[in-house]
């Protein structure tokens, strides 16, 4: 038995210009999301949006395999942007990743701000940004809403990925190949993303049968209005 | 509204548990090989056991990593005090953490109502 891994990028593996300039990056992103975060939250949605975090934090342990000798898990973007909104779920998602470098070592200190702009930002951003382009489909029924799920936390890993290709080709070691490691990095982040849209699209799944009324992405759709019409009854 | 609300304390309280269960428990049955991100710094290098901890043997991007500036913590790399056996413990840690954190965040962040 052993304990999970260390799971994202460590202090080091970007040049110092790159890593401040992240660093800049993810406080102006993070900043942004605050004040928008606002507009989402109250007495009602500030529990939620907390255990959110909470569950991305646990579910973030839990690496499956993907090839021989390789695991992955979720990063949880989309999963919370679905869940609380992409303001408030890049939030959640950014805590997770300062309590996990405070607290478990995981993650560097200076990496911060790289690993929050991937995984927390432009992540969330398109993971959310996929399942607003297809909400039509998500409002249709139960079916719709896994599958959307699935497809948006999907792309949210793979864009992940590519945010730290993204920043090695700025500011990682030009003695590796550039090609060789994203060639690498996207093509498991592919696998590792298909697991992200599986538990990401049971969780919804989950929360949309018990609750459908704390489902951010079904907000406004004629469905959860219904059913909240029902249970006030 | 007290039916709403109850409802919303039990709802709020079953995705709780499932957090802990999922971080005290489950997290032990995590795959413990590297992630993709690891794999892909890793590749070039054999990672070899060595007396003084794992040493990497090649040349690979990981190699440039440093040493976590608080690898001494008390729960550094999810033990509790460097045992491993107590990784859910830890787990349990991290998500009483993340949940106080965020949702003082959230409750300080959020809209206050203006009547009520």
């Amino acid at each position: 038995m052993t304990a999970p891994v260390a799971m994202h990028m460590s202090d080091g593996l970007l040049n110092t210009p790159t890593t401040v300039l992240f660093l800049g990056v993810a406080v102006i992103g993070v900043a942004i999301a605050a004040v928008k975060a606002r507009a989402d939250l109250d007495d009602r949605a500030a529990p939620m949006a907390g255990l959110v975090a909470a569950f991305v934090f646990a579910t973030q342990m839990l690496n499956f395999p993907v090839l021989a000798g390789v695991s992955g898990h979720l990063l949880g973007g989309a999963l919370a942007a679905i869940l609380v909104g992409p303001w408030v779920g890049a939030l959640c998602v950014s805590i997770v990743l300062v309590v996990q470098a405070l607290l478990f070592s995981d993650g560097g200190l200076t990496a911060l701000g790289a690993n929050i702009t991937n995984m927390a930002l432009i992540g969330t951003a398109a993971g959310f940004g996929v399942a607003l382009a297809l909400k039509r489909l998500a409002a249709r029924g139960k079916a719709g809403l896994v599958a959307v799920s699935f497809i948006a936390a999907l792309v949210n890993t793979v864009v992940a990925a590519l945010g730290f290709v993204i920043e090695f080709a700025i500011g990682g070691d030009a003695a590796f190949s550039l090609g060789t490691v994203a060639a690498t990095v996207l093509g498991v982040h592919v696998l590792i993303g298909i697991g992200e849209g599986v538990i990401t699209a049971l969780t919804v799944g989950a929360v949309a049968a018990a609750r459908p009324d704390l489902v951010y992405l079904l907000r406004g759709t004629a469905k959860p209005l219904e059913l909240r019409g029902k249970a006030a009854a | 509204m007290t039916t709403t609300t109850k409802r919303n304390l039990g709802f709020l309280a079953a995705f709780l548990l499932v957090a802990l269960v999922l971080a005290g428990g489950v997290s032990y049955f995590a795959d413990s090989n590297p992630d993709g991100l690891d794999h892909a710094t890793l590749q070039g290098c054999t990672v070899a056991e060595t007396e003084a901890g794992e040493e990497l043997q090649g040349s690979c991007i990981a190699q440039n990593a440093q040493d976590h500036p608080l690898s001494e913590g008390p729960f550094a790399d999810y033990t509790v005090g460097g045992d491993e056996g107590l990784s859910g413990l830890a787990g349990v840690v991290g998500v009483i953490a993340t949940l106080a954190v965020a949702f003082g965040l959230f409750w300080v962040l959020r809209k206050r109502p203006s009547k009520n």
